[in-house]
C-alpha cells in the first residue's frame, strides 16, 4: 500500500459516515482493533549506521522484510536494535522506500548488489518508481547480455568425453581450439584464395601466339585451369560434407547462409560435369559459372568484419528498403518528366519512359556518364532539379545504416576485450583456487604426517603443523574429508586425474573443477522469498484468513502446488518452497508487495489500493476469492 | 508546481478546537504531511488518495463531493485544520453534529436543501464506487430507485426537497442509521 493510503485509511473510513443515511441495509460490524499499541520508534542498524523509524512506517509494508515478523530474527537484545550487516549505503534507499512509498535505484551502485540488497529484505524490484525504472532496466538488460555471453563463452569450453562429432564441429567453429582446426582454417582459406584468383584470372587474355588470336587464358591451358579448379571443388566438397557429418543439427545446419554459400559454389563445377556435351545447355552452363564467384563468401567465415557488414545489412533491412523504395519513386516521377520533357526535340535519345530511368538513376547517383543529356531548356531544367534531389534522397538514410555498423562493430570489439579479460581474470582466480584446494590434499599429508609425528615426533613439531591451519580451514577439511567418506571416492589434483582418465574411460571421479560448479550456484540460484504474518496495520486487526491464500497462491510459480496454504503454513515449511522456488533456476521472489490488507473480502468492501505497478491484478483478486490457476501472477525480479 | 506552503495553527489551538489528543493530532499530521508534503491539499491529489482505496471503480466524483464537504471556507484547498475538523466532527462529534456533516455533503449548492436531482448525483457517484463488476449486476435506474427511496422517507412534506431538520429527525427515527452513526468511533 503506498504510504498516503496508509495514513488517509481512518479519513477514508470515517467519511464513509456519509454514506450512512442513504444505506438500505445494516452496516456490517467494524473490526476492533484489541492490539492497540502506541507507536514507537525502532532502531535499525545497519552495519554501524543507526536508522530510526516509527515502527507503522515500517508496518506499511507487512511481506517485506522490515514490515513482518521476520525481522525479529535480527533483533539484539543487549543493545535492543535491529542490526544488519548489510550495506548501510543502499539500505538508505529501501528505507526510504517505506518513508516515502517509493523505491529509487541510485545510479552508483552495482545493479548486482542492489538486486541483492532488495532480495534479502524482501522488495521486488517492479516498485521501483518511474523516474528511476528505465535505467534499472537498462542496466538490468546490460548485465543479462553479459552473462549470455559469459555463457556462451563456456560453450567453447571443452566438455570431457566428447565423441568425435562434437569435437569436429568445435574444431569447425572455433579454429583457436586446437592446431588441427587451426591448420584447416588456414588451408581452406588458401584455396578459397586460389579459386577466386583462378576464376579471374582465366578471363585474361594471355599474349597472342602467332597462330592463334588473342584468348583467354582459361581457353589456352584449359587442362591446367581445369585441375585447379577440380582440386579447389575436391576441398570444399570435402569440407562440406566434414561439416554436414560434424553438425548437431543437420538440418539446421542445411538451413544456415553459409552452407547455402557452400552448396552453390561448388555446384556448378558437378552440373557442368553432367552437361559438357550438350549444346544446347551449354549456354546455360556458361551462366552457372559465374555462381563460382560466390566461393567470395566463403571467406566471412575466416573474416569476422565481412561478418558484421552482413549483420549490419541485415538489421538495417528496413532503412535499405525505404532507401529503394524512395529511390524507385523519384526515378519513375523523373523518368516520366524528362521524356516528356525532350519528347520535343529531334534526335533525343529519351526515347521512351524506361530508357529515361537510365538517364535518372545515373543522374541522381550523381555519377552523370553523359551518354544521355536533356537537350530542351525543360529537360535541363529538370534535369538539375533530379540530380539536387538524387543527393537528398540517397544521403538520408546513409547515417542510420552507418551508426548501426559502428553499433554492431563496437559491441563487437567489446565482447573481444571481455573475452580477453575474461581469460586474464579466470586464470588468476583459478591459481587462488587451486591454491586452497591444494590446502586440502596437503592437509591430508599434514594428516598423516601427524599420525607420523605422534608415533615419533617431538612436541614442538606437532605444534608447528596444527597451527599452519587455521580452525576455519581445518573444520572447512573435515567437511571435505567427511564427503570422501561418504562417497567412498577421494579427491585428487588435475595431473593425476587426467592421468587415471586416460587410463580408464570408464571411470568417473567427482570432478572436482571450482569455476564451472561455483558459478552455476553462485549465478543462478537465488530464491528470495518473504512471507508476512503480521498485521500490516494496527487499526485494522483482522484476523488473517482466507484471502490471503490468493497471495501465497499467487506467488508460487508451478502449478502443482496450487492448494491454498495459509500464511503461517508457508512461515513453517520453509524449506519445501525454497526448494520449489529453485527448482528449474527460474527466481522467482516471492514477494508479493500488493494490497495486502487482509480485508479482502469479495465485493462488498473492496479495500487496501494496489501498487502502481501492477494495478491490473487487483481486480482479479477482489472477485474471487477461491485461489484458481488462472490468476498466477509471475512476480519474478531477474 | 507552485510552492504554495501551509503551516498550521500550533497544537494547542488545534487541540482547544477539536475533540483529539495531542497525540492523536501529532499522527494524523505526520500522515498529512508525508502525502502532502505542502501542506494543503487540492482537489487532485484529494481524488488520487481517495481513488486508491476503490480501485475497482471509479471514485472521482464522489471524491470530488467529499472535497467539497472538507473544504469548508472553500478556498479550493483542504489544510490541514480543514482535515482535522472534518475528522473530529466524524470521528468524534454528537450524532447531530454527524448527522449535520452527512447533509452538508449531500446539499451540492450548500442552499440548505436536498433536491432529488442532488442527490441522484451524489448516488450516482456512489455507485460509481463499485465499479461495472458487481453482483447482482448493476443497472442503470438502480441510482434513482435509490433515490425514490430515500425521497419517500425523508420527504415528510412531499414537497420535493428535503430540509436539515426533515432529514434530522428522519434519520433519528431510524435505528439502523442511529446504529451505524457510532460504526467508526475507534477509528483513530
Amino acid at each position: 500500500m503506498a504510504t498516503g493510503a496508509a495514513a488517509w485509511l481512518p479519513f477514508a473510513r470515517a467519511a464513509a459516515i456519509g454514506w450512512m443515511p442513504v444505506a438500505s441495509c445494516p452496516m456490517p460490524l467494524a473490526p476492533r482493533d484489541n492490539s492497540k499499541k502506541e507507536d514507537e520508534l525502532i532502531m535499525l542498524n545497519v552495519s554501524g549506521r543507526r536508522f530510526q523509524t516509527w515502527r507503522t512506517t515500517l508496518d506499511r509494508y507487512p511481506d517485506t522484510l522490515l514490515g513482518s515478523s521476520e525481522k525479529d530474527f535480527f533483533y539484539n537484545e543487549e543493545t535492543k536494535e535491529y542490526f544488519f550487516d548489510r550495506d548501510p549505503d543502499v539500505f538508505r534507499s529501501i528505507l526510504n522506500f517505506y518513508r516515502t512509498g517509493k523505491l529509487h535505484y541510485p545510479r552508483h551502485e552495482c545493479i548486482s548488489s542492489y538486486d541483492e540488497e532488495l532480495t534479502f529484505f524482501g522488495i521486488i524490484p517492479e516498485i521501483i518508481g518511474d523516474c528511476c525504472y528505465e535505467e534499472y532496466k537498462d542496466r538490468k538488460r546490460e548485465k543479462l547480455e553479459r552473462l549470455q555471453d559469459d555463457q556462451e563463452e563456456n560453450k567453447d569450453a571443452k566438455l570431457p568425453n566428447m565423441n568425435i562429432r562434437q569435437t569436429m564441429w568445435r574444431a569447425f567453429e572455433n579454429p583457436h581450439t586446437s592446431t588441427m582446426a587451426l591448420v584447416f582454417y588456414y588451408v581452406t582459406g588458401f584455396f578459397i584464395a586460389v579459386s577466386v584468383i583462378t576464376n579471374v584470372v582465366e578471363t585474361v587474355p594471355c599474349g597472342s601466339t602467332p597462330h592463334q588470336k588473342d584468348m583467354p587464358c582459361g581457353e589456352r591451358y584449359t587442362v591446367a585451369f581445369f585441375c585447379m579448379d577440380t582440386a579447389c571443388v575436391m576441398i570444399f566438397t570435402v569440407e562440406y560434407l566434414l561439416r554436414l557429418f560434424a553438425a548437431p543439427s543437420r538440418y539446421r545446419f542445411m538451413r544456415s547462409v553459409m552452407s547455402i554459400i557452400d552448396v552453390v559454389a561448388i555446384l556448378p563445377y558437378y552440373i557442368g560435369l553432367v552437361m559438357t556435351n550438350n549444346e544446347d545447355v551449354s549456354g546455360a552452363f556458361v551462366t552457372l559459372r559465374v555462381f563460382r564467384v560466390f566461393r567470395i563468401f566463403k571467406f566471412s567465415r575466416h573474416s569476422q568484419g565481412l561478418r558484421i557488414l552482413g549483420y549490419t545489412l541485415k538489421s538495417c533491412a528496413s532503412e535499405l528498403g525505404f532507401l529503394l523504395f524512395s529511390l524507385t519513386m523519384a526515378i519513375i516521377i523523373f523518368a516520366t518528366v524528362m521524356f516528356y520533357a525532350e519528347k520535343g526535340s529531334s534526335s533525343s535519345k529519351f526515347t521512351s519512359i524506361p530508357a529515361s530511368f537510365w538517364y535518372t538513376i545515373v543522374t541522381m547517383t550523381t555519377l552523370g556518364y553523359g551518354d544521355m543529356v536533356p537537350k530542351t531548356i525543360a529537360g535541363k531544367i529538370f534535369g538539375s532539379i533530379c540530380s539536387l534531389s538524387g543527393v537528398l534522397v540517397i544521403a538520408l538514410p546513409v547515417p542510420v545504416i552507418v551508426s548501426n555498423f559502428s553499433r554492431i562493430y563496437h559491441q563487437n570489439q567489446r565482447a573481444d576485450k571481455r573475452r580477453a579479460q575474461k581469460k586474464a581474470r579466470l586464470t588468476r582466480i583459478r591459481i587462488a583456487k587451486s591454491g586452497s584446494a591444494n590446502a586440502f590434499l596437503q592437509s591430508k599429508r599434514n594428516g598423516l604426517l601427524n599420525e607420523l609425528l605422534e608415533l615419533t615426533g617431538t612436541d614442538e613439531d606437532e605444534q608447528r603443523l596444527i597451527r599452519s591451519t587455521s580452525l576455519l580451514q581445518s573444520q572447512h577439511h573435515h567437511l571435505l574429508h567427511c564427503l570422501e567418506k561418504t562417497t567412498a571416492h577421494e579427491f585428487v589434483d588435475e595431473h593425476m586425474f587426467e592421468q587415471n582418465c586416460l587410463e580408464s574411460a570408464l571411470e568417473t571421479y567427482p570432478t572436482h573443477s571450482p569455476s564451472l560448479s561455483s558459478q552455476d550456484s553462485g549465478t543462478f540460484c537465488c530464491c528470495g522469498q518473504r512471507r508476512q504474518t503480521r498485521n500490516p496495520l494496527p487499526h485494522t486487526a483482522d484476523t488473517p484468513q482466507g484471502p490471503l491464500q490468493e497471495l501465497s497462491a499467487l506467488h508460487i510459480q508451478s502449478s502443482q502446488l496450487m492448494h491454498p496454504t495459509s500464511r503461517s503454513n508457508l512461515n513453517l515449511r520453509p524449506d519445501d518452497s525454497s526448494r520449489i522456488n529453485c527448482k528449474g533456476g527460474r527466481v522467482t521472489t516471492t514477494i508479493i508487495s500488493l494490497p495486502s490488507p487482509p480485508s479482502l473480502r469479495e465485493g462488498h468492501h473492496p479495500h487496501g489500493p494496489p501498487q502502481r505497478r501492477v494495478p491490473a491484478i487487483a481486480p482479479s483478486i477482489q472477485t474471487t476469492t477461491s485461489s484458481t490457476p488462472t490468476n498466477i501472477i509471475k512476480v519474478s525480479a531477474l | 508546481m507552485s510552492t504554495v506552503r501551509h503551516r498550521p495553527e500550533g497544537l494547542e489551538q488545534l487541540e482547544a478546537q477539536t475533540r483529539f489528543s495531542r497525540k492523536e493530532l501529532q499522527i494524523l499530521y505526520r500522515g498529512f504531511k508525508n502525502e502532502c508534503p505542502s501542506g494543503v491539499v487540492n482537489e487532485e491529489t484529494f481524488k488520487d488518495i481517495y481513488a486508491q482505496f476503490f480501485p475497482q471503480g471509479d471514485a472521482s466524483t464522489y471524491a470530488h463531493f467529499l472535497f467539497n464537504a472538507f473544504d469548508t471556507d472553500h478556498n479550493g484547498s483542504v489544510s490541514f485544520e480543514d482535515f482535522v475538523m472534518g475528522l473530529s466532527i466524524l470521528l468524534r462529534g454528537t450524532v447531530q453534529e454527524k448527522l449535520n456533516w452527512a447533509f452538508n455533503l449531500y446539499d451540492i449548492n450548500k442552499d440548505g436543501y436536498i433536491t432529488k436531482e442532488e442527490m441522484l448525483d451524489i448516488m450516482k457517484a456512489i455507485y460509481d464506487m463499485m465499479g461495472k463488476c458487481t453482483y447482482p449486476v448493476l443497472k442503470e435506474e438502480t441510482p434513482r430507485q435509490h433515490v425514490e427511496v430515500f425521497f419517500q422517507k425523508m420527504d415528510k412534506n412531499k414537497d420535493g426537497v428535503v430540509t436539515i431538520d426533515e432529514f434530522i429527525d428522519c434519520c433519528q427515527n431510524d435505528e439502523n442509521i442511529m446504529r451505524s452513526m457510532h460504526l467508526f468511533e475507534n477509528v483513530l
